[in-house]
């Protein structure tokens, strides 16, 4: 269309290629140094960082508490998941032998990583007691749930702020007197199980992110964003943030020549092998089967899936980044494929076995937060669907599938999915005073789709 | 939606008549419902215009207004429906048992266990549809603010006396009824609806004269043939021959019928107050047979097993009501606190996980709806080695072999559960698959403190179990704050919680 | 005149027996000649289009005018909407009472959500409107956005314009509020209350899409560069119980990128209409055969939801029962099944004794149906054993269980 005016103004883009001119270790590390002068001597009782994917968040979450114990001020550290709890104890105690890090846990069986035990300065105990006079003590949001407030912590590190519920929030916020929140807007929202609807729109709606009741009650607090993926390469940042950061762009950290990819083995002519090479040359690639309407666990969409992975082991991948001198061989563990449903991560787990495949992670977009490899294998959460619904069309999930790779990443899709998006019905509710997820995933699987239409092979 | 249940709706529609989706009645059933079928006028807010009310599928009461618009009118009728609703509502005060519970003592901040009334019954409500619910929780909004001539003798449009506390019995129902599996105050569509897949969307089953169509047609008649029936037929004048369930009006009624007749009463037309009142109850009494119909199918249902259990806390809820009524509490704010708010958000994540489980547990065909989810599966033992924990005191840990059909989402260490014969819980864990469909699981509790597992906690071999991927009896979450320690990120306390301002009446209110 | 909204330029070549009429024409001719008066195009009608943009019937008829409600009626199935007239008269008197005293509460509340100062009424323009045609309103309001630059100006009932398949919709906002710095506020009054602060989501939602209508007119072709629209509509509703007015701002960012795509592809209505046997008319007047057989020509794609929003619904539900279409069930029905279109197919892919199929969701609704089988046998069995043990043998011939 070719309105007159804009219906409205979009802020400033970043332009869409290049690094020209762009400095992004030193625009990264402004960023990191003004998140470390109002978290240590800022007079706001909370700083908010937002944080697209790879772009170094454990990084400033372990400076960030290295820094404050150093200057004297004991902390608590809040993190959604043990796992995530596990990797930041794992982190500040390679970052810093010495440090007196406690571990909170649960009374579960097997509560921590035991690659905990061989950090001497981590101390493990399901009893706060036990961890008392220790400079870090790090738990997840539902163990510290349980510990009494008696003397608040001075300083709290609350991570993966955007996944974390406001309840759970409002369960621990006592435990502190102010707090460095870190999170990534744009990956999968905490949802409730039950309807949450009567509390849609207000300031303190328990089933919102912990961020949202944060910023709704204390807009003044200062709002940073760490401006650099490291992880997403030039290739694929500009989409990434285009499609899913509109309002909070950024960049990727090394440019077009930086990441090479490349096979060993020549191409055997099938579109399995032209779409590897299109996304080793381009980031992307696009497997796109024949339109048909399928069950989920689609056996055509899974074969394919893992026949990438087969033929991009058989094939010999080398990657050349600028982490190592030295190309690294794109082993097993370097792959991840990405699924909507666990069923689909099921299925796509026997195919792999089936070929003799070992060592792949296949998980879901919810499991896959957080996570980084090489190159991914995504099945696409709207291939042969007769219909999108709010689950698939969830902006967060196919933001989580479409950031976790450093080189490149394979969509596997059935034809249509443009057509089947143009036909859903938008006849979404809308709350008074609710914040609305921005980009609407409506939108941005639309921006995905465009893009992933140039790197696409048909598979017959 | 369940391949099953869209299973269950394909042979419906073939055969022409509903299909059960459930084999036990999974909410509670009271011997005397009471029975509520609500009418509103299009276009305002919370003004009714005629109701059928009554535990008695013979002796209904019916009220009407006979000018929406007059809030003295509107007063009145509300006036009498509490009058014809709180009997019943108050009707289960007295009769208590004594229960213990434990309870956190504030002097020394110890868990003592104290004795508590807990109801012996409450009085269920049973409404037509969803926006009848919705109805409900609006009527009760409009009246518990008010205030009645003698709680302020000043206020310009006074209250008829029980008016508020009727405001504020409607808003606990409602506010009741968004707890999963609670049964104070229920939709029968629902209810139907929870036991019976019709040859119609779930949009339409809404409706609930097609929906009783499907599940009981009239005899010679099809589902498909008698819901169209219901739907849409019309008599000579254009008027529907089954009107809506309610609350709102069929517009050919409104315009044609209705105004014409207000509009006679405004006139002071002799009579016309008596032709309304017959108008508005020819538009419920259709639906005041079609709700006894509906209670009438329910009943024939066995109750499912946990059902009373869930009851017992539709009574606990109806109990901390009336404890706050004769505390002299205020009426139920406007908006809920930050503390408030999450803590019935908890407490309604872990009904909802409850009540999946119940109802599993209570239905082999809800069971058989997790299974193809590959969240259950049944499984025959072929073989059980008996093996001991390690440490001081060695406990039973026997490894069960099984080999099932299903597809259960496990991955080794995953928790499985089952349910005893005598109600207790066993859990195990995966411990390997060495090929598809054999699971080795070890047993992890449910087998008594003995050294060796007590009688009939450990399978044989032959013996058919089913386990579940989800727990029976989720725990909840732990505490939050008390209100008046909201904290900082959710806006500090709330401050002094004081009855609030009713809702400002001014003459320009009606139009 | 060429469509804007969708870019129809090299789009395939006009038919042969259709070259020598405008689409205009050719629309006059769906609807059953020059005489049958076009049904309007209104912000309720585009934005109910969204909820079902994949229904070329729809897409079709409502690009060309048609009036489906007179269709559905010819077709013997009319489609019982109506509005009572208690919600009309209230929806009226609240407006009015709204924007009584030259607007004075309207732009209070505004000014109260955006934190601009509230003008004195003196300060208010109030453009007056009126003309004969809409064409002339929409002349009219179009001086008035332009001349009321850089103060504060309130329109009562503008005309809008929006190129829609071809033809110009006129559109009827309740208000637009001009400020002082070029940007524009839409004003929707809608006469469902704000309750403590909160609203009945499905209507607010319908709300905002109609205002993302008014929204996309005020920026499209003609629109002057200074008429900057806010991205945010004001919603005023009745508050609580109360006739006095409550409002809130309504986000449009989402429904403007929405309907801007989905007017854009109803320009394919040409498309759509080149695919018609030539000579189809909708025009209600003719042989109910005729007209079925027009109507049946273009592809439609119901689903329930479709009851609520289009007149010839129930026609279409009739179709799609008689035909078994899944989708007659609901759309959620559909999830995995895979390439099964019909009740039939899904109970004979269901059944053990069924053919064999290639269709990947086959073993699924296999296993779905015996486990269904089992449960109920299990079920029934139960039953059967209760009725043999139990309570029956304690009383005389167990008739009590009967």
């Amino acid at each position: 269309m070719t309105a007159a005016v804009p219906p409205f103004a979009r802020p400033a883009d970043v332009p869409a290629d290049g690094n020209g001119g762009f400095a992004p270790g030193e625009a990264a590390a402004r960023a990191t140094e003004a998140i470390l002068a109002d978290t240590l001597h800022g007079a706001y009782k909370g700083v908010v960082v937002d944080s697209p994917p790879g772009a170094g968040k454990s990084t400033l979450v372990v400076r960030a508490a290295r820094e404050l114990a150093a200057a004297g001020h004991p902390l608590m550290v809040i993190a959604q998941t043990n796992a995530q709890v596990d990797d930041l104890v794992d982190r500040l105690a390679s970052a810093d032998p010495e440090l007196p890090v406690g571990r909170l846990h649960s009374s579960e069986p097997k509560p921590y990583d035991p690659a905990l035990d061989r950090h001497p300065s981590v101390r493990k105990s399901a009893k706060p007691a036990d961890l008392a006079g220790l400079d870090i003590v790090v738990s997840t949001a539902a163990k510290w749930a349980w510990v009494k407030p008696e003397e608040p912590w001075r300083h709290a590190i609350v991570d993966e702020a955007y996944q974390m519920r406001s309840d759970a929030l409002l369960a621990v916020a006592g435990l502190f007197e102010r707090a460095l929140f870190v999170g990534d807007p744009g990956q999968l929202d905490p949802f409730s199980q039950v309807g949450a609807e009567q509390w849609a729109g207000f300031s303190h709606d328990p089933s919102a992110s912990a961020v949202d009741t944060l910023l709704s009650h204390n807009p003044e607090l200062p709002q940073h964003r760490l401006p650099v993926s490291w992880r997403l390469p030039a290739s694929a940042a500009p989409l990434v943030s285009d499609a899913f950061y509109p309002y909070t762009p950024f960049r990727s950290g090394t440019g077009h020549g930086d990441r090479r990819l490349a096979f060993t083995a020549r191409p055997d002519g099938s579109p399995v092998d032209r779409v590897l090479d299109e996304a080793a040359g381009s980031g992307w690639g696009l497997l796109e089967l024949p339109a048909a309407r399928t069950p989920r666990t689609d056996p055509e969409a899974v074969s394919a899936v893992a026949q990438v992975v087969r033929r991009m082991l058989d094939r010999e991948g080398v990657a050349h980044s600028e982490r190592a001198e030295e190309p690294v061989a794109l082993s097993a563990g370097r792959i991840a494929v990405g699924t909507a449903h666990r069923d689909q991560a099921a299925a796509v787990r026997a195919a792999l076995a089936y070929m003799d495949v070992e060592g792949v992670t296949v998980d879901t977009a919810n499991r896959l937060q957080g996570r980084e490899f090489d190159v991914t294998v995504v099945l696409h959460p709207l291939s042969g669907r007769p219909d999108a619904t709010e689950f698939h069309l969830e902006t967060g999930r196919l933001c989580v599938l479409t950031s976790r790779h450093r080189h490149a990443c394979v969509v596997v899709c059935r034809a249509g999915v443009p057509e089947l998006l143009d036909d859903h019905p938008a006849t979404e509710p809308v709350r008074l005073g609710a914040t609305l997820k921005a980009p609407d995933g409506w939108e941005a699987h639309q921006a995905v789709l465009a893009h992933l239409a140039a790197h696409a092979v048909p598979s017959r | 939606m369940s391949l099953i249940s869209a299973l269950a709706r394909m042979e419906a529609a073939a055969s022409g008549r509903a299909e059960p989706v459930a084999t036990v009645r999974h909410r509670h059933l009271a011997e005397r419902p009471l029975v509520l079928v609500p009418l509103t006028t299009a276009g305002e807010t919370g003004a009714p215009l005629g109701a059928m009310v009554g535990t008695d599928r013979g002796a209904p009461q019916v009220f009407t207004v006979a000018q929406p618009r007059d809030r003295d009118l509107r007063f009145a009728f509300l006036g009498r429906l509490a009058e014809a609703l709180l009997p019943h509502l108050e009707s289960c005060q007295d009769e208590v048992e004594t229960i213990e519970r434990k309870e956190t003592d504030p002097e020394s901040g110890k868990r003592v266990t104290v004795e508590a009334e807990l109801c012996a019954d409450a009085p269920q409500l049973l409404v037509p549809t969803a926006p009848g619910v919705d109805f409900v929780r609006l009527l009760g909004r409009s009246m518990r603010f008010r205030r009645t001539a003698e709680e302020d003798p000043g206020t310009p449009y006074p209250a008829p006396p029980r008016v508020p506390l009727l405001g504020r019995w409607l808003t606990h129902y409602a506010e009741r009824s968004r707890v999963p599996g609670s049964s104070l105050l229920l939709p029968l569509t629902g209810l139907l609806t929870r036991h019976w897949a019709t040859g119609q969307s779930h949009l339409e089953d809404q409706h609930l004269g097609t929906l009783l169509a499907w599940i009981a047609p009239p005899d010679g008649e099809s589902g498909a043939e008698a819901a169209r029936r219901a739907e849409l037929e019309r008599d000579g004048t254009g008027q529907l021959v089954r009107p809506p369930a309610g609350p709102a009006t069929d517009p050919a009624f409104d315009n044609r019928l209705l105004a014409p007749a207000v509009a006679r009463y405004d006139a002071g037309v002799p009579g016309a107050a008596e032709e309304l009142r017959e108008l508005i109850a020819s538009q419920l009494r259709p639906t005041w047979e079609a709700m006894w119909q509906g209670v009438d199918l329910l009943r024939a249902l066995p109750e499912g097993a946990h059902v009373p259990d869930r009851w017992r806390r539709d009574r606990q809820s109806y109990t901390h009501h009336r404890d706050r009524l004769r505390a002299g509490e205020p009426p139920q704010p406007r908006r809920d606190d930050a503390v408030t708010a999450a803590r019935k958000l908890a407490m309604r994540e872990q009904r909802q996980a409850e009540l999946e489980a119940q109802e599993a547990l209570d239905d082999p065909l809800v069971m058989a709806v997790r299974r193809l989810a590959g969240e259950a599966f049944t499984a025959a033992v072929t073989d059980v080695e008996m093996a001991y924990s390690e440490g001081k005191r060695p406990t039973p840990r026997p490894l069960v072999t099984l080999r099932t059909e299903d597809t259960p989402l496990l991955a080794e260490g995953d928790k499985v559960h089952r349910q005893l014969p005598e109600g207790a819980q066993q859990r195990a864990e995966l411990v390997a698959e060495p090929e598809p469909g054999v699971l080795v699981l070890r047993l992890l509790s449910g087998m008594g403190r003995g050294k060796e597992p007590a009688q009939g906690t450990v399978p044989e071999p032959g013996d058919l179990l089913c386990w579940t991927l989800f727990e029976h009896s989720p725990r909840g979450g732990p505490g939050l704050p008390e209100p008046e320690e909201t904290p900082w990120t959710h806006g500090g306390p709330p401050g002094e919680q004081t009855a609030e301002d009713p809702d400002p009446l001014t003459p320009e209110d009606v139009l | 005149m060429t469509p804007t909204l969708g870019g129809t330029e090299g789009q395939k070549a006009t038919l042969p027996h259709q070259a020598e009429r405008t689409p205009q024409q050719r629309l006059a001719e769906l609807r059953g000649g020059p005489d049958v008066p076009q049904r309007p195009l209104d912000a309720r009608a585009l934005a109910a289009l969204a909820a079902n943009p994949g229904c070329r019937r729809r897409a079709l008829l409502d690009g060309a005018g048609v009036d489906k409600g007179a269709v559905a009626q010819a077709l013997g199935s009319p489609a019982p909407f109506g509005q009572s007239q208690f919600a009309f008269v209230r929806g009226n008197a609240f407006e009015a009472r709204v924007k009584a005293d030259g607007g004075a509460a309207l732009l209070a509340l505004l000014c109260a959500h955006t934190g601009e100062d509230c003008p004195d009424t003196s300060e208010v323009a109030l453009p007056d409107l009126t003309a004969d045609g809409p064409a002339g309103r929409a002349a009219r309001t179009r001086l008035a956005l332009d001349e009321a630059y850089g103060g504060w100006a309130l329109l009562d009932h503008p005309i809008l314009t929006l190129e829609v398949a071809g033809t110009t919709a006129y559109l009827e906002p309740d208000a637009l509020a001009l400020h002082p710095d070029g940007g524009v506020t839409v004003i929707e009054i809608k006469s469902f209350p704000i309750l403590d602060g909160s609203a009945d989501p499905a209507k607010v939602g319908a709300a905002a899409r109609q205002a993302a209508v008014y929204a996309l007119a005020l920026a499209g072709p003609g629109a002057t560069a200074a008429w900057a629209v806010r991205e945010q509509a004001l919603l005023v509703c009745p508050k609580d119980f109360s006739n006095h007015p409550a409002a809130s701002l309504l986000p449009l960012r989402k429904q403007v990128a929405t309907t801007k795509r989905q007017l854009a592809r109803l320009t394919r209505v040409d498309e759509i209409a080149a695919e018609l046997p030539p000579g189809a008319s909708f025009s209600p007047g003719q042989d109910p055969g005729t007209l079925t057989a027009a109507v049946e020509s273009v592809p439609a794609a119901y689903a329930p939801e479709c009851l609520a929003t289009c007149e010839l619904a129930f026609h279409c539900r009739d179709r799609a029962r008689d035909g078994g279409a899944v989708e007659a069930l609901g759309r959620s029905v559909r999830g995995e099944l895979g390439g099964l279109a019909t009740v039939d197919q899904v109970l004979a892919a269901a059944s053990p004794e069924g053919p064999g199929t290639d269709e990947p969701a086959a073993a699924a609704l296999r296993r779905a149906a015996a486990l269904r089988t089992e449960a109920l046998g299990a079920s029934r069995a139960r039953a059967e054993a209760l009725r043999a043990s139990g309570t029956c043998d304690a009383e005389p011939g167990g008739a009590a269980c009967r």
